[in-house]
């Protein structure tokens, strides 16, 4: 009998051998395995982990389907309040989020969640089960820009309701960070994401690409002159920060938009793609988040020995807790409580090391963690060819330095009333990371959803 | 997909396309530049836009092909297509807004042209003279068969000069365009408020020392490596002074005096090898005019 304590197991690929190719990490449950997996949810009256979740999907509930083995059943749960659920199963936090709630955490391990939701969502989309069909088409055109997460779901659900979606998308595919940011080893790119975008494409969905609101066309002209009634803007916030230390225009210094855009969207890992990458054979990455975990771990299936620069000890670390664990077991190396100061380059501009400082916990700062400083005199070098800056990114100028009438607050992000979406400007509404600065896939699914519904209340008021 | 309605050489090894793109002809503005991307597996190349129809929806573009992208490019014909075609992007010239056509019009301009950089001056000057602003232009090339686009230079200089140059001296003048600028304001008594140069960072580089004598405000058009154009990746970072710039968003155009050449063009040569450098060498033929800051093909 297994231990009631302990999850299930997932079935991983070997560490050694996955740290050579970009396939996904993670296999996933089974049949056998997930409905054993369910079998340890207590179906608390008054679930704890459903709180958890943003997007609040009734979790003893479709577990209850799964332990049952009524999988379709499973799936229309989770559809009811979740659009990408493929996604979020394989990415979310959810160890702060649904698990982190759960009662079974108490005493043991929390109910596998995320896997079983993975589960579910991957069997539905192999057994061809569509979400279902939309109300019948009501006429009124709005257009959503950017197709990340946010954009998706807010597209999706007013197709539900009838309405005339159109997305624009600066790049040339469409799934934000999903394809540029978050690796193939995470998160499958044909299999997982191009089938969930198909998915909302079914809803009768259109999609543009190539289009950057702002250059292409404004928001502006797409209210005035090609007769879209509302907006919802959900662009993200893709600019990369950069230290401000000395070499940090040399050749070989990347931020990690750079590095995964290049591996992810443009596919440069791949031998049939025309975008080159550096392949390096010692990699520092700085910083300590999810995008730090993706680009070390990009780095390393490249061939290279990668090392995590972060000024905060393990306890600090972003990252979700998986990756950190995956990225160790890897071979990543992390040199914690460390802060570069400069990065060294040769009579080439191009990179030779990196010099670092020690850094030591201090009293907490305004976000309640210990703040680190340096400790007097303890400089190094670590020897490096490459260096990933992952300091975080900020929600870009576009959209908001064109938009007449589009309130923006003291970090570059746009103002929105966090219920409806609504911006400072009639008919615009906004959600995701461009509204928060950058935050989570579900956090970014679930202002996409409120937004929906803020725009079908606006517009049907309005007729 | 984007549909190539015309295809063709212009001279040597630099080619002409009109492309149908009507959302980036409708709002594009000189100095801006879209990024092309052949097919699937085809890297996102950025290109300025050297003519625009705004009725017909479409755009010129010019290049030479270096590298396997542009050389994808150079083997399309009329009626293929493009996958992608993105744009406009960067910021339009600062001549060419209408909002500084009051202080554009009290300025004596010269623009400086080299090699597959002449392209790209061609909207300005034209911008211009549709709003009543003539200027000179040196066009340079390496040699007489590699001129581009003289006859319409002169159809949009008006009272304005164009003065041609070759480095063989085989046709116009004789030398680079850095010589031609000096014997301008040295010896034909000309003067300048403001000068644009748009050519390989190395001709640019050059330019600038010279106008910096002069005391020219300066502004060059950088090209540095690119990857999204909408400032995602920050590969395209430039100093500007002492400050970092992302040239698809805060450019292409910059005050020339303020750049780093030398940094610029150590940090463009990041993708190539030293087996890529004699490729580089060795296909440019007679074409080459150096620039890369790589290849030694300029020493
Ligand atoms: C490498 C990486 C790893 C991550 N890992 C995780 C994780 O494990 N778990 C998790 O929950 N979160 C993770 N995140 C964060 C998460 O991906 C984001 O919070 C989420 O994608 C935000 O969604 P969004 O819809 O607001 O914006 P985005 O996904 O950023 O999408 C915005 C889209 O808008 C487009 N756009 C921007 N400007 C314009 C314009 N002017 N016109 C047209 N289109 C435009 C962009 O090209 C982009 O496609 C990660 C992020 C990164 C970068
Ligand atoms: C804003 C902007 C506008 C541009 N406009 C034009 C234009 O109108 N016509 C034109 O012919 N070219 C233009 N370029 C340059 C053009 O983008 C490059 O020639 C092209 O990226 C080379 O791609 P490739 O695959 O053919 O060569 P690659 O194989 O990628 O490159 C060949 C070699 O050239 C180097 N290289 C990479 N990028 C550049 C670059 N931007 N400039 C010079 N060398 C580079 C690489 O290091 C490489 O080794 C522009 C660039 C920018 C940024
Ligand atoms: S969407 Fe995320 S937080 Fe919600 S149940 Fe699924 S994994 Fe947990
Ligand atoms: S809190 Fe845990 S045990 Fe309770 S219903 Fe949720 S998943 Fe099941
Ligand atoms: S090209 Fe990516 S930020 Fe400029």
């Amino acid at each position: 009998m297994a231990d009631v304590l302990k999850k299930v197991p997932v079935r991983e690929q070997d560490p050694k051998v996955r740290a050579t190719n970009f396939d996904e990490v993670c296999l996933g449950y089974n049949k056998e395995e997930a409905m054993a997996e369910a079998e340890r949810c207590l179906h608390c009256k008054n679930a704890k982990c459903v709180q958890g979740c943003p997007v609040s999907i009734n979790i003893p509930d479709f577990i209850q389907q799964v332990k049952e083995g009524n999988f379709e059943e499973a799936y229309k749960v989770i559809s009811q309040s979740s659009a990408l659920p493929a996604i979020c199963g394989r990415v979310c936090p959810q160890e702060s989020q649904c698990e982190g709630k759960c009662i079974r955490g108490i005493k043991g391990e929390a109910v596998s969640i995320g896997k079983l939701e993975r589960f579910v969502a991957d069997w539905a989309r192999e057994n061809g089960i569509k979400p279902p069909a939309s109300a019948a088409k009501n006429g009124h055109k709005v257009a959503v820009i950017g197709s990340g997460p946010s954009g998706l779901t807010c597209a999706g659900d007013l197709a539900k309701l009838g309405y005339d979606v159109t997305i624009f998308e600066a790049l040339h595919e469409a799934g934000g960070v999903l394809v540029y940011g978050i690796p193939e080893f995470r998160l499958p790119k044909l299999d997982v994401v191009a089938k969930e975008v198909e998915n909302v494409k079914s809803l009768g969905v259109k999609i543009e690409t190539n289009v950057i609101i702002g250059k292409s066309v404004t928001i502006d002209e797409l209210l005035d002159e090609e007769g879209f009634e509302a907006v919802f803007i959900g662009s993200g916030a893709g600019l990369p920060m950069f230290m401000g230390i000395p070499g940090e225009t040399a050749k070989g210094v990347f931020s990690a938009n750079e590095f995964l855009t290049r591996n992810n969207l443009m596919k440069a890992f791949r031998e049939d793609y025309d975008t080159p990458i550096v392949h390096g054979k010692k990699v520092a990455v700085v910083g300590g988040g999810n995008v730090a975990m993706d680009a070390a771990r990009t780095a390393l299936r490249l061939g290279a020995e990668v090392h995590i620069i972060y000024r905060r000890s393990e306890a600090e670390l972003p990252a979700r807790a998986e990756e950190v664990h995956h990225a160790k077991e890897e071979g990543i190396i992390f040199d914690l409580l460390t802060n570069p100061k400069e990065i060294l380059v040769d009579e080439n501009d191009a990179v030779k090391g990196i010099r670092c400082i020690r850094m030591e916990l201090g009293e907490p700062d305004a976000s309640g963690r210990r703040r680190p400083v340096e400790v007097p005199g303890s400089e190094f070098d670590i020897d490096v060819d490459t260096v990933i800056m992952s300091l975080g990114t900020s929600p870009n100028p576009l959209i908001s330095s064109t938009t007449i009438g589009l309130d923006t607050n003291r970090r570059k992000c746009i103002v929105a009333d966090e219920t409806t979406g609504q911006t400072s400007k009639d008919g615009v509404f906004a959600g995701g990371d461009a509204v928060t600065g950058a935050a989570t896939v579900i956090l970014a699914m679930g202002a996409g959803k409120a937004a929906a519904k803020g725009i079908d209340e606006f517009l049907k008021n309005r007729k | 997909m984007y549909k190539i309605l015309e295809a063709g050489k212009l001279a040597g090894n630099i080619y002409q396309m009109v492309v149908e793109a009507p959302r980036v002809a409708k709002h594009c503005l000189p100095g801006q530049f879209v990024i092309v991307k052949a097919d699937e597996v085809g890297e996102r190349i950025p290109l300025t836009i050297c003519d625009y129809d705004r009725e017909a929806g479409t755009i010129t573009i010019v290049f030479m092909p270096i590298g396997a992208s542009t050389e994808k490019f150079a083997q399309l014909q009329a009626g293929d297509s493009f996958r992608d075609f993105v744009g406009p992007l960067g910021c339009p010239s600062e001549l060419c807004m209408e909002e500084n056509l009051e202080e554009t019009r009290k300025k004596k301009i010269l623009f400086v042209a080299g090699g597959v950089g002449t392209a790209p001056i061609y909207p300005q000057m034209k911008w211009l003279h549709e709003h009543g602003v003539d200027a000179d232009v040196i066009v340079g090339a390496k040699t007489k068969e590699l001129v581009i686009l003289e006859d319409k230079f002169k159809s949009v200089a008006g009272n304005g000069n164009v003065y041609i140059t070759t480095d063989d001296g085989s046709y116009g003048r004789s030398g680079m365009v850095t010589k031609v600028i000096e014997d301008l304001v040295t010896k034909e008594g000309k003067t300048y408020d403001h000068c644009v140069a748009i050519g390989p960072m190395i001709m640019m580089k050059f330019c600038c020392l010279t106008t910096k004598k002069f005391n020219i405000p300066t502004v060059v058009s950088m090209n540095p490596i690119m990857v999204d154009g909408t400032g995602m990746c920050g590969a395209c970072r430039v100093m500007v002074g002492d400050e970092v710039k992302f040239a698809c968003v805060d450019g292409p155009e910059f005050d020339g005096h303020k750049i780093d050449f030398d940094a610029a063009m150590k940090r463009q040569a990041m993708y190539k090898t030293e087996e890529g450098r004699a490729l580089l060498k060795l296909r440019e033929g007679d074409t080459h005019h150096g620039g890369c800051g790589n290849c030694g093909g300029d020493k």
